[in-house]
């Protein structure tokens, strides 16, 4: 026996793919793994999309808040400040004060200001619209990030996919009550607004309809318990979450659970204005559209911290907390694409995907013994280390194994000793013909290597084209195909080769066709 | 053991009209039933929603379609068993975008007293995220088409690049009309395997146009008849080999790999019979069609030589400064 390059590297692949291969096949602390898709673990995956309209909404919404603050701050009188989808509208009733109005309004980014004598309209630019729009897609991706972080599954994805979803993933969900905990917890809006009641028609809200209360500048919200209490609130919020810094779970002196907030500098200093300012009126905290509490306004609070108590259980509360604390969604989101898989089932798949493996790789091994003996054990040498350099190429990039990953693993156990049937076929035909054993080796190699060539790439374009436009699960099944391709190019051709040129010695005292071939010669 | 000892070449080629009827036959037969039928696409390209139900026992139907019948979400709904009696899955046609209120835990509640059962799995893909997946998924189909003609055209010659295209086409009709025939579900995982196939059916093809190639340079026969026969019959050893290897794998995959990769591998195990039969009944003769002349091509390689020998005895001359 003669050691050779071929046998040197084919060792060293070897090697590579068992150390490689062992963390994720033992499933060692450390080293490198495969990740187990969703649909063999069992998880969440959500492709979520954005209503930017919603967004550009809450945007007109915000400046008309803080248009009312600065005309009430300056004692500026104005009147009709009213909005709609795409602008504000107010009037000026002191025109020496348009001007300030004016460069108060145009200090807003992106504002398009238009004054028409005592009026002043308020829209945006093409432009920054389309930059509310991007950003309320960025923003969700970050909220939705920072939210889950919290949450305590470990690594959860969420990423941009294409210009306007968002792919969120969650691995190791166990209980339909821990979804629907993360569910809840990724779309609640936690959009936090302080409202005043309109103490003046509030008695006749239960008479009132929405059109009714939109004519004098309010809105009807329900309570957050009894959906039945209705209240009757200025539209334009007083302040809204934007201005929150912290938000934690406390507890009340009932001991039941709050959630204490802080605002920043300019949120406190609004607050502090308008609580001092309506001193024995109502303060509605309202989050995501109902109203949490109703707080009559004893003095002037200043120091801007707050308190929403309302019916919640500990966990609940917690969940709240996180949600302010990320920040709101500046728009609402909605489902596309939702795949989950309980772990029962992906248990179930894992154990269905390896019987066919090992059933599969069983038939293979002793299909090709009976049928080439020596050529066939050296084939199925090929074929072993075959899967272990595919195990450690795929821990390495910690690839994700997905049920037709799986099946891609299956299909190249049956595919891969094709290149070893091309080459043991070509030796045959060569030996048939007369030729020497090296020369029958050598040749059946050259002549079978152009064949296997041309074949193996174009299985690897149609699995890389697979890979580009494939989604989700899909894209395990190519990365598995083409490692296991590009794998049994190094085992098959060059493996093998190695371990002929090794016996080659043995091979041509012994002749014997039938023992290493399987022909009579 | 050997299953084909090569003696002399089998006359493949005289039995090719024969095997073209029975292409023809099978191509129209399979889109009389893609017309007739239509392809049964599922949620990944139709959108719809599916809820996967495990029961400790025989799963209700009966029941279970009573309980769902008052429940607007249901509407339409079909129920059928999945891999075994246990198991069954609802189909709907819509889907609801809300994200916290799910369709699992509505027909948990739905189905609260038809037993002991547990939801294993919920898809719901809006419409959308279907016709995107339609629209990528047609474009990868066409995508490695595209390029491996290409490529193929490149190493070989046009006539094989469109001889093997030809293959490619009967063996992915042939497929489609039996996951047609048999009202399998076309999801992601069905388009998957006719990408493989394509792949698979393109491999088998271009072993045996390699041989016939290498017959083409070595052998003073011009006859291109006699040429494929005899490479065909020797590389049907192999053919047989591979094609029966990965069957074996695929069959083990159907049988014991779960309901979920059952499509997947059916359309494959039609694709491996399909693309094995293909690569010596269909693609051979479609060169023959083509009229590939041995004779012509002989002729180009023998000026292509000589071009390259002129150009090597020109750098030489050039290199030792002869010019």
């Amino acid at each position: 026996m003669k050691l050779n390059y071929r046998i040197v590297i084919f060792a060293l692949a070897i090697v590579f793919g068992v150390v490689f291969s062992v963390p994720s096949l033992l499933q060692t602390q450390g080293g490198k793994k495969i990740t187990l898709g969703l649909d063999l673990q069992g998880g969440l995956h959500m492709l979520l999309g954005v209503k930017t309209d919603e967004a550009l909404k809450s945007r007109i919404k915000s400046i008309a808040a803080s248009v009312k603050h600065f005309a009430d701050r300056n004692d500026i009188l104005i009147d009709g400040l009213t909005f709609d989808e795409n602008s504000v509208r107010v009037e000026v009733l002191d025109s020496d004060e348009i001007k300030s109005f004016d460069e108060f309004l145009s200090k807003i980014e992106g504002a398009k200001v238009a004054t028409n004598d005592s009026v002043i309209t308020v829209s945006f630019t093409p432009q920054e619209i389309e930059k509310i729009k991007k950003l309320a897609i960025t923003q969700a991706i970050e909220t939705i990030r920072n939210r889950l972080d919290q949450f305590g599954l470990s690594e959860p994805i969420v990423a941009r996919q294409g210009e306007e979803k968002i792919l969120v993933e969650l691995a190791g969900i166990k209980t339909p009550e821990e979804e629907q905990r993360a569910r809840e917890l990724i779309s609640r809006a936690a959009k936090l607004e302080l409202m005043a009641v309109d103490e003046d028609r509030n008695a006749r809200v239960y008479n009132m309809s929405d059109a009714d209360a939109a004519s004098y500048g309010d809105v009807i919200l329900p309570d957050a318990k009894n959906p039945k209490i209705k209240y009757l609130v200025h539209e334009i919020p007083i302040l809204d979450g934007s201005m929150l810094t912290n938000a934690n779970v406390g507890f009340d002196q009932n001991n039941r659970p709050v959630i204490n907030f802080k605002l920043n500098a300019e949120g406190a200093e609004i607050f502090g204005d308008f609580t001092g300012a309506n001193v024995g009126k109502r303060l509605a905290i309202v989050l995501d559209g109902k109203v949490f509490s109703a707080p009559n306004i004893n003095e002037r609070i200043g120091g801007g911290a707050g308190q929403i108590s309302g019916n919640y259980t500990v966990l609940e509360a917690k969940d709240l907390a996180i949600a302010l604390r990320s920040g709101a969604l500046l728009a609402p989101i909605y489902l596309m694409e939702k795949r989950s898989v309980g772990p029962s089932l992906g248990a179930d798949s894992i154990k269905a995907s390896m019987v066919a493996l090992i059933g599969g790789f069983v038939l293979v091994i002793v299909f090709m013994i009976i049928y080439y003996r020596m050529a066939g054990i050296i084939a199925n040498i090929a074929l072993i280390a075959n899967l272990f350099i595919l195990l450690a190429v795929m821990s390495l990039f910690g690839a994700t194994l997905t049920l037709p990953g799986m099946a891609g693993i299956v299909l190249t156990v049956g595919m891969a000793v094709d290149a070893n049937v091309i080459i043991t076929e070509r030796i045959r035909e060569l030996i048939y013909e007369g030729k020497s054993m090296h020369k029958a080796i050598e040749d059946g190699y050259a002549n079978a290597m152009r064949a296997i060539l041309d074949a193996n790439i174009t299985t690897l374009i149609a699995s890389i084209v697979l890979y580009v436009y494939g989604t989700g699960a899909i894209k395990g099944f190519a990365i598995t195909m083409s490692i296991g391709i590009l794998a049994s190019m190094l085992t098959a051709i060059l493996g093998t080769h190695g371990i002929y040129q090794m016996l080659e010695s043995k091979m041509n005292k012994s002749k014997n066709y039938r023992f290493w071939f399987g022909i009579k010669g | 053991m050997e299953f084909f000892k090569y003696k002399h070449p089998l006359d493949f080629m005289g039995k090719s009209k024969i095997a073209m009827a029975i292409s023809i036959i099978l191509i129209l037969a399979s889109y009389a039933i893609l017309a007739t039928k239509g392809l049964n696409y599922g949620i990944d390209f139709a959108g719809g929603t599916i809820v996967q139900v495990k029961y400790d026992t025989e799963a209700p139907i009966k029941e279970m379609r009573e309980q769902l019948k008052g429940n607007k979400l249901f509407d339409n709904a079909s129920i059928t068993e999945f891999g075994s009696p246990d198991e069954v899955v609802i189909r709907m046609k819509t889907t609801t975008g809300n994200v916290t209120q799910d369709i699992g835990d509505v027909t948990r509640e739905a189905l609260k007293g038809t037993g002991n059962f547990e939801i294993r799995r919920v898809d719901i893909v809006g419409p959308k995220v279907g016709n995107e997946l339609k629209e990528k998924g047609l474009m990868a189909l066409f995508l490695s088409v595209a390029a491996i003609l290409i490529y193929v055209a490149f190493r070989f010659e046009w006539r094989f690049a469109i001889a093997s295209i030809v293959a490619l086409i009967h063996d992915v009709s042939i497929a489609m009309g039996a996951v047609a025939l048999f009202k399998i579900d076309v999801n992601l995982d069905v388009l998957a395997a006719i990408l493989t196939l394509l792949g698979y059916s393109l491999n088998d093809t271009i072993i045996v146009f390699d041989r016939i190639r290498e017959g083409i340079v070595k052998s003073k026969n011009v006859n291109l008849a006699e040429i494929i026969n005899e490479s065909i019959t020797r590389t049907l050893a192999r053919t047989t080999l591979t094609s029966l290897t990965t069957f074996f794998v695929v069959f083990t995959l159907f049988m014991f790999g779960g309901e979920i990769i059952h499509a997947f591998a059916f359309t494959l195990l039609v694709g491996i019979i399909v693309g094995t039969y293909s690569s010596i009944f269909v693609a051979s003769p479609i060169l023959m069609l083509f009229g590939f002349d041995v004779k012509k091509y002989h002729t180009k390689l023998a000026q292509k030589a000589k071009r390259e020998a002129e150009k090597e005895r020109m750098r030489a001359q050039f290199e030792s400064g002869v010019m």
